[in-house]
Formats: C-alpha cells, sequence, structure tokens
C-alpha cells in the first residue's frame, strides 16, 4: 500500500514538473526562453559564470557523446548485432585474417549506458532550465542571484544532501544500478555458450527462459521447482534453528548464578570471528567419505562404512543445516543476549509470584517479547539465507550432482545455481531469470516485514 | 524447604555447567583440529587423530620460502593493498551516506533509502557478473585495481548500521549548533564525527576485513590469473583434489595467520556489531 501511494505520488510529482517546464518557458523572458536551447546561458549572462560555464560544457559534451558513439548506441539495442565475425581472404598477406562482427554484450552494455547518460542529461537540463527561471525571479523581485562563492555555502549547509551524496549515488549507479539493469535485460536474451560474443551473436528472445524455468523445458523446469523448494526448506530450517538454539544458548549463558558470562561468550564468539571460508572447508575436509570423521568412527569400529555426511542426498542436506547451526548459533547468541537483558525484571517477577516456572516463563514472556522486538532481524536471516551463498558452495559445493538437474546437484540453493551457470556454464541468459526469481522471493517476503513493523516510520521519534 | 530448592538450583546450573562445556568442546573442535594440523609435521589432509605425533613449524616457514606453486607472501601482501583502499574509499562512502539519511532531511531521503531496500534483495552477485563483462570492457579484469573498485563501489549500501548510530546521537547538539551559526558541513566534521568514533572504528574495520574474508567476487573477477589472487582464493586452491594431501598442513597455517587478527578485530568489535543489527529493531 504504502508503496502504491508513494508511486503515484512520484509520478504526480513527475506531471508537475513536465507542467513547469512548459510555464516556465512561456513566462520566461528572452534569456530564460534562450535558455532552453542553450544551457547555461540563464545563469551566465545573470552574473552566474562558473555555473553557466559548466551547463554549456555538459551540453556540448552531451552533443559530442550522442552524435559519436550515443544514438549508435541506442539504435543498437534494438537487434543487438547483425554482423557475425567472418574470416576473410586478405590479398595482400595471403592469409585468411579474423574480420571484427557485431560484439552483442558490448552492444548491450554500451546501449545501455548511453540510456543512463541521456537520463542523466534530461535531469541536468532541467536543473539548468528552472534555476534560469529562478534567477529571472530573483531579479524581478530585485535581488542578485547567488555568485559562486554563496553558492558552494549553499551546498556545505540548506543542500549539504547533495555535496555528500553525489559521489555515493554516482558510484552506485555505475556499480549497481547499471549492472543489474543489464543483468535482468541479459534475462530477456539467449545469451549462453552458444551465443557467445565476440565469435557469436545472441539476441532478445522474449520470456522464453522464464518459460523455460517455469514448465516448457522439462529439465530446467524440474531443476528450477525443486531447488526453489529445497532453498525454501533450508532456508526455514536454517533460520528457525538457528535462532532458537541461540537463543537458548544465549538464556544459559545469561542465567543467574552462572559464572564467566564473558569466557563463554568469548568462545562461541571466536568461531564467528574465523573466516567462513576457512571454517567451512574445515568442515568439508572432516565431513568427507575419507575425511578425519570417519577415518576416527571407522578406526573405534563403530562403523564398518564410510558415513556419507555429504555425498548421500538427504544426509548431505540434514549435514549443511547441522553444520549451518555450527556456524549460526553464536551469531543468533550475540544478537539475542542484548535484548534478553533488556526484557523487564518486573514481568518474570510478577510471573514467578503467579507461581510460573521456568518453562511457562519462556513460552508467555520470553518467546514472544524477543519475537516481537527481533521480528524484522528474523526476517532478513531469512532472506539472507535463501541467498546463503558460502555455506553451501564451501560444504558440498552443490553435490552430490544429479543428472535429474541441469548443471546443478542436490544441495544447490537458487543462488549456487546461479553461480555455477555463469562461472562453469556461462549460461547468463538462465542465470539472470534465476536472478530475478531470487529477487521476487526476497521482494514477497520483505513485504511482509514492511508492512508489519512500523520501525521505519518512527524513527524520528527517538532522536 | 529453602535448602531443597538450593539445592534444586545447584543442581540445574551444574547441568548448564555441563550443557555449555560439552558445547564448547563441540564448536572449539574444528578450531583446535586447524591450529593442530597447522603444526602437523606428517603430510595428509585426513588423519585419524587431532593431536599431532611431531610438531614443526615448517608449515608457516615454507609458506613464506616455498613461493613457486602457492605465492602465499605475494597474496597476502595483494590482499592488504586491496583491503588498505577498499576500506579508503569504502568508508568515506558510508559514512557520508548514512550521515546524509540520518541528520539532514530532504525530498528524496526516504525514497532513496526504498531503493537501497530493493537494490539489496537482487542476489549480490548477479551484478558481479555484469561488472565482470563492464571490467572486461575496458580491460581492466584480473587486476587489482578492478578488486578495489568492485569491493567499494556497491558500499554505500551497507549504511545500515552506521545510519543507526548517528540516529542515537541527539539532535539538540545539531540545532545549538546551528543557532550558534555553524553550517551542516561543520556540524558533520566538528561535532557528528568526533561524537562517532566507535561507529568509525566499526566502519573503518569492517570495510578492511571485508577482502581477506572474501571468495565469491574475487573467484569471478579474478579467473585464473595466480599472481593476483587474494589470501582467500589461494588457500582454496591448496584444498583442490590435487593439492590437498601435500597442502593441507600448510593450508591450516596460513588460514590461522589470517584468521588470528580478524578474531581480535572481532572480538574488540562486537559490541557495535550487536548494537548495530539490534539497533533498528529494538527501537522499533
Amino acid at each position: 500500500m504504502k508503496g502504491g501511494t508513494q508511486m503515484t505520488n512520484g509520478l504526480k510529482a513527475f506531471g508537475k514538473r513536465i507542467g513547469l517546464f512548459f510555464t516556465h518557458f512561456s513566462q520566461g523572458d528572452i534569456i530564460t526562453k534562450a535558455s532552453y536551447f542553450v544551457m547555461g546561458l540563464g545563469q551566465f549572462l545573470r552574473g552566474q559564470w562558473v555555473k553557466g560555464a559548466a551547463y554549456l560544457g555538459v551540453q556540448l559534451i552531451f552533443i559530442y557523446y550522442m552524435l559519436v558513439s550515443g544514438i549508435s548506441s541506442i539504435l543498437g539495442l534494438r537487434t543487438l548485432g547483425t554482423k557475425l565475425q567472418e574470416r576473410v581472404w586478405s590479398e595482400e598477406r595471403g592469409i585468411f585474417v579474423v574480420q571484427a562482427g557485431d560484439n552483442s554484450m558490448l552492444m548491450l552494455l554500451f546501449g545501455v549506458a548511453a540510456i543512463f547518460v541521456v537520463l542523466a542529461f534530461v535531469m541536468v537540463y532541467w536543473m539548468s532550465v528552472s534555476g534560469s527561471y529562478q534567477n529571472q525571479m530573483t531579479l524581478e523581485a530585485g535581488k542578485k542571484p547567488l555568485n559562486f562563492r554563496q553558492e558552494i555555502d549553499v551546498y556545505l549547509n540548506e543542500k549539504y544532501h547533495i555535496t555528500v551524496l553525489t559521489l555515493p549515488v554516482f558510484l552506485t549507479f555505475l556499480f549497481t544500478i547499471v549492472p543489474l539493469v543489464f543483468m535482468i535485460l541479459l534475462a530477456f536474451t539467449n545469451f549462453d555458450r552458444f551465443h557467445q560474443p565476440p565469435g557469436n551473436l545472441f539476441t532478445w528472445v522474449g520470456f522464453e527462459n522464464f518459460t523455460a524455468a517455469l514448465w516448457k523445458d522439462p529439465l530446467k523446469s524440474k531443476t528450477f521447482i525443486d531447488l526453489l523448494i529445497w532453498t525454501l526448506i533450508w532456508a526455514v530450517f536454517a533460520t528457525v534453528l538457528n535462532y532458537i538454539f541461540g537463543m537458548v544458548l544465549a538464556i544459559m549463558i545469561n542465567k543467574k548464578g552462572i559464572k564467566l558470562k564473558k569466557f563463554w561468550r568469548t568462545i562461541f564468539v571466536i568461531t564467528i570471528a574465523v573466516p567462513q571460508f576457512v571454517s567451512l572447508m574445515l568442515m568439508s575436509q572432516l565431513l568427507a567419505d575419507q575425511g578425519t570423521l570417519n577415518v576416527i568412527l571407522q578406526e573405534m569400529n563403530l562403523i564398518d562404512k564410510f558415513l556419507p555426511f555429504l555425498s548421500d542426498p538427504t544426509m548431505a542436506k540434514i549435514t549443511v543445516i547441522v553444520v549451518n547451526l555450527w556456524v549460526g548459533v553464536p551469531y543468533s547468541m550475540l544478537i539475542t543476549s542484548g535484548i534478553l537483558m533488556n526484557i523487564p525484571t518486573d514481568l518474570y517477577e510478577s510471573a514467578k509470584i503467579d507461581g510460573a516456572n521456568a518453562w511457562v516463563q519462556f513460552w508467555k514472556i520470553t518467546l514472544p517479547y524477543m519475537l516481537f522486538v527481533t521480528g524484522p532481524y528474523l526476517i532478513t536471516q531469512f532472506i539472507g539465507n535463501i541467498n546463503n551463498f558460502n555455506v553451501i558452495y564451501l560444504l558440498t559445493r552443490g553435490g552430490p550432482l544429479s543428472l535429474e538437474y541441469f548443471q546443478a546437484g542436490k544441495t544447490d540453493l537458487l543462488v549456487t545455481w546461479l553461480y555455477k551457470l555463469t562461472v562453469n556454464e556461462q549460461n547468463y541468459s538462465l542465470a539472470s531469470t534465476i536472478g530475478i526469481f531470487i529477487f521476487m522471493l526476497s521482494a514477497f517476503f520483505s513485504l511482509i516485514v514492511f508492512n508489519k513493523t512500523a520501525s521505519t516510520q518512527k524513527e524520528d521519534d527517538f532522536q | 524447604m529453602m535448602k531443597s530448592m538450593k539445592a534444586r538450583a545447584k543442581a540445574g546450573n551444574a547441568l548448564i555447567y555441563a550443557i555449555l562445556s560439552g558445547l564448547s568442546f563441540i564448536w572449539l573442535l574444528p578450531i583446535v583440529w586447524l591450529i593442530m594440523s597447522s603444526f602437523r609435521k606428517e603430510p595428509g589432509a585426513y588423519t585419524a587423530y587431532i593431536i599431532p605425533k611431531e610438531f614443526t613449524l615448517d608449515n608457516y616457514t615454507r609458506l613464506f620460502t616455498e613461493t613457486t606453486l602457492f605465492n602465499y607472501p605475494r597474496w597476502f601482501m595483494n590482499t592488504l593493498i586491496v583491503a588498505i583502499f577498499s576500506c579508503i574509499i569504502s568508508t568515506v562512502i558510508v559514512l557520508l551516506t548514512s550521515y546524509a539519511l540520518s541528520r539532514l532531511r530532504f525530498k528524496m531521503r526516504k525514497p532513496m533509502m526504498n531503493i537501497a531496500l530493493v537494490l539489496g534483495m537482487f542476489p549480490g552477485f548477479m551484478s558481479m557478473i555484469a561488472i565482470y563483462h563492464i571490467l572486461k570492457a575496458f580491460g581492466l579484469t584480473q587486476s587489482l585495481f578492478a578488486l578495489v573498485l568492485v569491493y567499494s563501489g556497491g558500499a554505500a549500501l551497507g549504511y545500515y548500521i552506521s545510519k543507526g548510530f548517528f540516529d542515537t546521537i541527539p539532535k539538540a547538539i545539531d540545532e545549538s549548533a546551528m543557532l550558534d551559526g555553524a553550517s551542516k558541513n561543520t556540524i558533520f566534521w566538528k561535532i557528528t564525527l568526533p561524537l562517532s568514533k566507535p561507529i568509525v572504528v566499526y566502519t573503518i574495520l569492517m570495510a578492511f576485513i571485508g577482502p581477506w574474508v572474501d571468495f565469491i567476487f574475487v573467484s569471478v573477477i579474478m579467473k585464473d590469473n595466480y599472481q593476483n589472487y587474494t589470501v582467500a582464493l589461494g588457500l582454496f586452491q591448496m584444498l583442490s583434489r590435487e593439492n590437498i594431501y601435500q597442502y593441507f598442513t600448510r593450508f591450516a597455517a596460513g588460514a590461522v595467520l589470517i584468521a588470528i587478527p580478524i578474531t581480535i578485530l572481532f572480538i574488540y568489535m562486537q559490541k557495535y556489531y550487536v548494537s548495530g543489527i539490534t539497533g533498528g529493531s529494538v527501537k522499533g
């Protein structure tokens, strides 16, 4: 709901700006009107030389960019390339030489980049024309537009957020948003290892990857559905078990009369601090078919044959959940112990007077309070577990492999499958499709949280 | 009556001590095994015992002397360089972003936070693959520079924890400074930052640790360029099927060497870590 109203508000604001764009033009004087065509004129002619020159510079660079490559980049998006790489007989050298064709990947990349450049330019353009109109208003009111010095002061005070956020926003566009748009678009192409640039072209295929993953391609859709179910099972178990065991551990350590609290806590914290790739690779050695645990058990004559901790599908699934307890319980212990200490003690005192034992106290006071306070944390954990790459990949690498699956193993989550599809299989289009499905999954669960909790809206009350 | 209750409490505590000791044993066992293996003289990955038959420091010295196949010193320096640069860049970005989103009020604030939320729901290395192609288009892949960009480029999205800290600084301080004529820039540098030393330290350390423990991003970026591997990826190679018998003990030594400083840093930082994660929800 909230997102919906925000969207309509955004659209309204956008529509209002378009309206202003034309009213400013009709109400503007000759300089303002001219600055609609030559950017920066409205600043330059009214005493803001630096700003005006900067706007003009932006416009010139933009026009140059569009003429040299921008326009062709955007047009290239329609086909993603038509000319295949060829081997042509070279008369003068007497050999076949490779003549470069279109590179679909680069065309898509530059096309996306060009669209973002255009959007950025439109924004700067809007700033320049509305600024020019404002200058006109200021002059008509008998004041002078800010000079460069004053302008800087404004950016260090009233508009400080712009100064501070420019770099982060720019980098986020460059390293998160543009790549994501690129990847989302890849999901609508046939970019796999048979359509690999520069040797081959790839092109748009619409929703083919989505339908293939959902039902059309039996192998892929079986893999997708099975891994989706396993991902959800895994995420539920990993989250709930870690949370409960972590809380029980925290309650034990925090119990009155238990000494050396700090000592116990530190022991468990140490295991968090050891880098996960170290501890998990260690675990995978420990639990391998010929691994230390099996060797020890065999020497003690407890078992005749090795136990397939990581090589039997069902057992491997149980193993990863158990090992994940080893990884995750200390975290939830740390998180919950702070909150446990915050539970008002009078709640317990009055419960004791009513004759409630420890068990009842836990179910009636501790757990409801904890769930109330850590609800958002739990959902974040759940989403984190949907995307839990490390535990699965480093422990089993997704194995045991299965022929029923398309390039995946029995313990693969959707994310590790995505990783394998790109790194081993170069099936970028299917990988992007899976990525979009994972996004929808996370978004679905996040929406539930943000509708239920009000904590984000209340932040102002605490300052 | 009182006596029996006391006795029961004592028995309960004894049980808890027993459970805690048992759990501690399970939790510490892999770590003890790692440390012991790093001092083990006998080669091989799978032994039927945990305490080595013969102790040696060879595994540590050979990490630094035998560098033809696995160049540990080089990987260590690579990681250090990448960690220092990405730490500087991402600390600046994180602090700027979280300050703006916490202390300043502007029209785009809420939308920006929502966008950050949505972006965070895409699996991290989905954009990673695209970044790989972008870097390739610029001929930058398999370089340490690319790695620095990758680790610090997306830093702004990890603003939550330090924003939570900035949120706790009373607004009245800012307001009284503003009455004295201080600009927001002055307030940020002269008031907010000095008050936020813990979170600055936390941000710096977290950004510094990142490259030491990451495995996924570096494996996508570096592919087969052994010379530019970081420690994590390098150590991973030691456990491949052909190498594990000969190199397992050396892997253990290399892992211990990076685990020690990280462990110390983490124990030192745990309280910031906890308050950062629970901060937002406790207030709800």
